[in-house]
């Protein structure tokens, strides 16, 4: 089986890779790219913990083939903050203590970005049925809401 | 010496941020799949298509003439192990069941039970290799349902298993494994002095743990028998001692390394996938990562059991509770080890009781394995006993809280299960309970509030943390507890208190098998606590040290020096008149005045106080869907002490929600053919986002003596409770006693229609 030349942007850096038609942007990601922060906790796009930015668009990397990359931007968790400066969803969620063993804090946080690039002033349910997709075993979601709530009103100004 | 006095603290009770914090949110942190070693291959298992059969033959040549196919392994190439009980993960466990539970021998025992693996140099190829394993079986009746399987003449999954407990001890096999009791005074006597008795009959479904991250390693074995693991789990140390005993190895030839670990809660405390990787690098001599996927997690770990409660209880007119009983069967999975024992203890143990009685029947049938899952037993058997409190609090015309009050155990209490508890706080969670704005809120239509109570023991054992100071007057921690939920901070919160120096002055680490001595698991909410214990005591030969050093500085006798806000200074103005010196300022001194300070604590810790807890739930129920959501949920716990009152709310939190998720959704289902028919998170539905109101956790504060600072554990008692306060909130809302969990729309929709 021969394999496919991808370019593609990933993080804001120009990339490419070679995939199998099968390949998951998710395997490529981590496999591939050494970018282990996406997570693999399901590989059916139930959990969300490898949930990407896709041109603009939150998606499950999981369900999402290496192939469809081509010409595409996109961002990961390892894309999020700027040098060493923390995006605020990543300070608030540090200040929140909205994270217990971590597995799933990535795609909640890209989660959470790609929600506040779109609407920056949620309410509560708004919050809660954006992240429905991704899951959380740990906290009962409760210090993650507050932690998307004070980033929102810290990124407004408010 | 002891912190108790909270007035004093400077560090424990503040909330710091954690420091393993900034690589989870920035993706640096590295779990049990992001680990890679040069050459490896990639390990995948074989399973059993059946609930139950006979394996006659497997033939495994043409996978093994397969290009890129490196190893084939059966339980051919695992010494068959000898019965013999296993004390290094959470709960009952035998090796010899452990062996076959990893690789399936003679027998599958449940439908995904591993029969072979193999490694390859790419997934596609040990999939490839996978489909020509050739294995030939001749099926067996199954049985899934836990009274069938103990039924006369149910399909019997072990010739050898004779009843446990039973008087007379039977003489023919059957899937009873153990029957337990626990008794005080004279229960069928007390029973007759009650003026009201309730029965009823409660059951819960298998439920699984659905940590986010499933089971990975990657481990490497060199041609001199040398081991490296590195894995998540819950404890490195019994991922090493179990890999030892299933393979033949000695403990000093496997090297366990801990990842990071992406939630466990119980079902990450003994070893699927470590023990194959093992035997497979052994034979290719290269290493071998092995991942599970999703429906691997769920057909072939954990969950924990389902079981039958029936509750009996007897009380006087005022509400004073004569004789309990109940007896517990629980579904231990293909081999025995059900936390039936603990769901006996926990059960009645929130009460003052003179006269009661509790037994119950670890039952094997054709399901994984049971692994621990938060409390072990306890949601299970209290789901029953505390739906029977509140039917006993409305037959008497009595508030549950009240009811609750009437009878709590108190400092004092002889518990049914043997000791007599101490330094205890159920009282206060209940005033709590009663006194809180939630608890007199108005309710709407199709609204109710349920209210119960929960116990769990937790534990202590066997811990070590060593304290470095660094040269530059830092400080370095190393334990041997995976961090599953922040405890590195709390780590480093005592450590500072302790030093008197600011905490992002210390830096804790976990450390594999070589590095730090010997540490129990991370589960029984012991860590804090127990691990807890040796970081204070090293952290304080640490302090003691810095003032012989500056003793030695100042050239005057080590008791003449006090250690104070991080500094050495003279004891009093008889020991002379020296400017304080800083951690730092010994530090950078201490190879003129003896060399590294450092110490290396191990301790035994016993006295783990018990944790107590009590919810409320308010919920309404929709009569058209049968959908029940919650709309307000406080969970009152006494904690202690919090160490990091962030992370105790997250522990509190998080098991109220597992326990919402176990009431209202989630069940294992089994079709006809003895199939896990939902091993995925679409039909598995553990609780969303959008599912959850917030969860107020209420701190009580009672602290635990046995404790430098007067910690108990938290992280499991807060999944005792929400079982039955979600069904008394369904039982006030609609009138319906739902004693079959989970209370999901068609079962509570159904029950309408019934009406």
């Amino acid at each position: 089986m021969s394999k496919i030349h991808v370019t593609t942007t990933i993080n804001g850096e120009p990339a490419e890779f070679l995939t199998e038609p099968q390949m998951s942007l998710l395997d490529i990601l981590r496999d591939e790219m050494h970018l282990t922060g996406s997570k693999e906790g399901c590989g059916s796009g139930d959990c969300g913990a490898c949930s990407v930015i896709m041109d603009g668009r939150v998606v499950c990397s999981c369900l999402v083939l290496g192939v469809e990359a081509e010409g595409k931007d996109i961002t990961t968790i390892e894309g999020i903050a700027t040098g060493e400066d923390l995006h605020p969803v990543q300070r608030k969620f540090l200040e929140h203590a909205a994270l217990q063993c971590g597995f799933c804090t990535p795609g909640l946080i890209v989660a959470t970005k790609a929600l506040l690039d779109r609407n920056p002033d949620p309410t509560e349910t708004e919050a809660r049925y954006w992240l429905a997709g991704n899951l959380c075993r740990c906290t009962g979601y409760d210090k993650i809401i507050r932690a998307v709530m004070d980033a929102a009103a810290e990124m407004r100004g408010a | 010496m002891t912190y108790l006095n909270k007035a004093d603290l400077k560090v424990v009770g503040t909330r710091p941020i954690r420091p393993d914090g900034v690589d989870k949110v920035t993706g640096r942190a590295v779990f049990g799949a992001d680990q890679a070693l040069p050459g490896m291959l990639v390990g995948k298992l074989l399973r059993s298509p059946h609930a139950h059969a006979k394996i006659v033959s497997i033939d495994t040549s043409k996978a093994l003439a397969l290009k890129g196919v490196k190893a084939v392994v059966t339980s051919a190439d695992f010494p068959d192990i000898a019965s013999e009980e296993a004390f290094v993960g959470e709960g009952p466990m035998n090796f010899r069941d452990l062996s076959r539970n990893v690789m399936a021998r003679g027998k599958v025992l449940y439908h995904g039970h591993a029969v072979a693996a193999v490694a390859a140099t790419t997934s596609e190829i040990a999939d490839a290799a996978l489909a020509l394993i050739d294995v030939k079986y001749d099926v067996l009746p199954f049985v899934i349902d836990v009274e069938e399987a103990m039924k006369p003449g149910a399909p019997v999954l072990h010739n050898d298993l004779f009843t446990q407990g039973a008087t007379p001890q039977p003489t023919e096999p059957s899937n009873v494994a153990k029957r337990v009791q626990f008794a005080l005074g004279d229960v069928d006597a007390a029973f007759k002095t009650a003026d009201v008795i309730v029965e009823g009959r409660y059951t819960t479904e298998p439920v699984h743990q659905a940590y986010i991250e499933p089971h990975a390693c990657v481990v490497s074995v060199g041609a001199d028998g040398q081991a490296i693991i590195y894995s998540s789990s819950q404890g490195h140390f019994m991922v090493r001692a179990y890999c030892a005993k299933l393979l033949g190895m000695e403990l000093s030839d496997i090297r366990a390394m801990p990842s990071e670990i992406g939630g466990g809660f119980g079902g990450k405390t003994l070893v699927y996938l470590e023990p194959v990787a093992m035997a497979l690098s052994k034979h290719s001599g290269r290493p071998v990562k092995m991942v599970m996927t999703r429906e691997d997690v769920f057909r072939a770990t954990g969950p924990t059991s389902g079981g039958v409660i029936e509750v009996k209880l007897g009380a006087r007119k005022d509400g004073t509770i004569v004789a309990a009983e109940a007896i517990l069967k629980f579904q231990a999975g293909a081999f025995p080890g059900s936390p039936v024992q603990p769901g006996c203890m926990t059960c009645f143990a929130m009460y003052d009781l003179k006269d009661v009685r509790i037994i119950g029947y670890d039952v094997v049938s054709n399901r994984p394995k049971v692994a621990a899952y938060r409390a072990p037993g306890a949601p299970i058997s209290t789901f029953g006993t505390e739906s029977a409190m509140d039917e006993l609090a409305r037959k008497l015309g009595m508030d549950p809280i009240e009811l609750r009050l009437k009878n709590a155990a108190k400092d004092g209490t002889k518990a049914a299960y043997g000791p007599t508890l101490q330094n205890i706080g159920y009282i206060p969670t209940l005033e709590a309970a009663k006194a809180h704005p939630h608890y007199s809120a108005p309710l709407g239509p199709n609204q109710g509030r349920g209210v119960a109570s929960g116990f769990w023991f937790n534990i202590g054992g066997e811990s070590s943390g060593s304290v470095h100071v660094n040269e530059d007057g830092s400080v370095s921690i190393v334990t041997g507890s995976p961090d599953i939920g922040g405890s590195r901070a709390s780590m480093a919160m005592m450590c500072a208190e302790v030093l008197g120096i600011p905490v992002d002055k210390v830096r804790p680490v976990v450390g594999d098998t070589a590095t730090i001595g010997f540490t129990h698991l991370t589960g029984g909410s012991r860590v804090t606590f127990a691990t807890g214990m040796a970081v204070t005591q090293a952290a304080e030969k640490v302090r003691d040290e810095l003032k012989v050093r500056a003793a030695k500085i100042w050239d005057i006798p080590p008791d003449a020096v006090d250690w104070k806000d991080g500094m050495a200074v003279p004891a009093g103005a008889n020991a002379g008149g020296f400017e304080p010196l800083s951690l730092a300022d010994i530090a950078i001194k201490a190879a003129k005045t003896g060399g590294p300070i450092i110490s290396e604590v191990s301790v035994n810790a016993q006295g783990a106080g018990p944790g107590y807890a009590t919810h409320i739930c308010d919920i309404e129920v929709d009569p058209e869907t049968g959908h029940t959501t919650v709309l307000r949920y406080t969970a009152i716990q006494d904690v202690g002490r919090a160490i990091h009152p962030s992370y105790v709310e997250g522990q509190i939190q998080g098991g109220a929600a597992q326990g919402i998720g176990w009431a209202l959704n989630e069940e294992y289902i089994y079709n006809a053919k003895g199939e896990l028919d939902n091993p995925g998170f679409l039909d598995y539905r553990v609780p969303v986002a959008s599912d959850m109101p917030m969860i107020e956790a209420v701190m009580i504060e009672v602290p635990n003596p046995r404790h430098p600072f007067g910690a108990k554990g938290v992280g499991e008692v807060p999944i005792v409770p929400p079982l039955a306060a979600v069904a008394n909130a369904v039982r006030s809302a609609t009138g319906m006693r739902m004693a079959d969990l989970p209370i999901s729309p068609p079962k509570l929709r159904a029950a309408f229609d019934a009406r």
